[in-house]
């Protein structure tokens, strides 16, 4: 099982508590699309994604950046066993949607570089630490169920 | 082989020409950020008697580094020739595992972020990824 400091949780929980969701969401997908445009291997109905203008403009991505956010909210609410809540979203992105897990890794770090951002100066090595540490256990959960 | 186009090497001039008014900033805390968030890192300056992020050794080698950066901007249009002497040092001296060239360049991404939010567009990060991975990339080319 994870061992989470005080100040893990503690800074994990104000990270999500302060985040706008319309905001970081479409920003991470669309950054993701973009540094790494081999990830629009999933998104061929979203329509137009010629260009970074385009991914940037792009509703689909918008909506989807939402979800893909929120997503994050349960494993925000159960620190002490992400395995266990993401085992069927694993089995979901592994069965049905065919995702790469390295793409969990490449979304996490756009992630980190968006919050980064957002937060600034607030954005300290021990709040990056706690946040990437967050991360792999997400990224780690997520890839469990594939086989 | 993946290189730079024209157009993202103008990219990764411009910005790096923003950045260079806080790039000792950058340097030292991209660096500071490797040893506490990778705390593998550590291993690399075990001869140094101060391993704390803000300490002056530390600060001291992320100005180092960054300056060794605004040598590959300069030149951009042959790494792999320009950084030969850092290339040699990397291999026969240093011997860093080339795993860390990815990692650090996480942590000065994530640093331009900070920094430079808005001017850290999507478009730039790209442009920076490749630089850095090429920089990287040139570095380890004498490892074998």
């Amino acid at each position: 099982m994870v061992e989470w400091t005080d100040f893990e949780r503690a800074t994990i929980q104000s990270i999500f508590s302060k985040m706008d969701y319309d905001d970081v969401g479409p920003a991470v997908l669309s950054r993701c699309l973009v540094v790494y445009p081999w990830t629009q291997r999933y998104f061929g109905n979203f329509g137009n994604l010629y260009n970074a203008a385009a991914i940037q403009g792009n509703p689909m991505v918008a909506a989807h950046g939402k979800t893909v956010l929120h997503g994050l909210d349960r494993a925000v609410k159960n620190m002490d066993d992400i395995k266990a809540t993401y085992e069927e979203l694993s089995v979901l992105h592994s069965e049905k949607l065919h995702v790469d897990p390295d793409n969990f890794r490449l979304l996490a770090d756009c992630l980190t570089i968006v919050v980064a951002a957002r937060m600034g100066v607030d954005f300290t090595a021990d709040v990056q630490g706690a946040f990437q540490k967050f991360l792999a256990v997400v990224v780690s959960s997520l890839g469990r169920q594939y086989h | 082989k993946m290189s730079l186009s024209a157009k993202e090497k103008v990219i990764v001039k411009d910005f790096f020409a923003k950045v260079s008014s806080r790039s000792d900033e950058v340097g030292a805390e991209a660096l500071a950020r490797l040893i506490v968030v990778y705390p593998q890192t550590k291993s690399y300056f075990a001869h140094w008697k101060d391993l704390s992020p803000n300490g002056a050794p530390v600060r001291k080698h992320g100005i180092t580094i960054m300056g060794g950066l605004y040598e590959a901007v300069s030149k951009i249009d042959d790494l792999a020739g320009g950084l030969l002497t850092l290339s040699e040092l990397h291999a026969f001296v240093l011997r860093v595992d080339p795993v860390n060239f990815k990692i650090l360049s996480h942590c000065i991404m994530v640093v331009l972020s900070m920094l430079f939010a808005e001017e850290f567009t999507p478009q730039i990060h790209v442009a920076v990824d490749k630089f850095l991975a090429l920089v990287a990339l040139a570095l380890s080319e004498k490892y074998r």
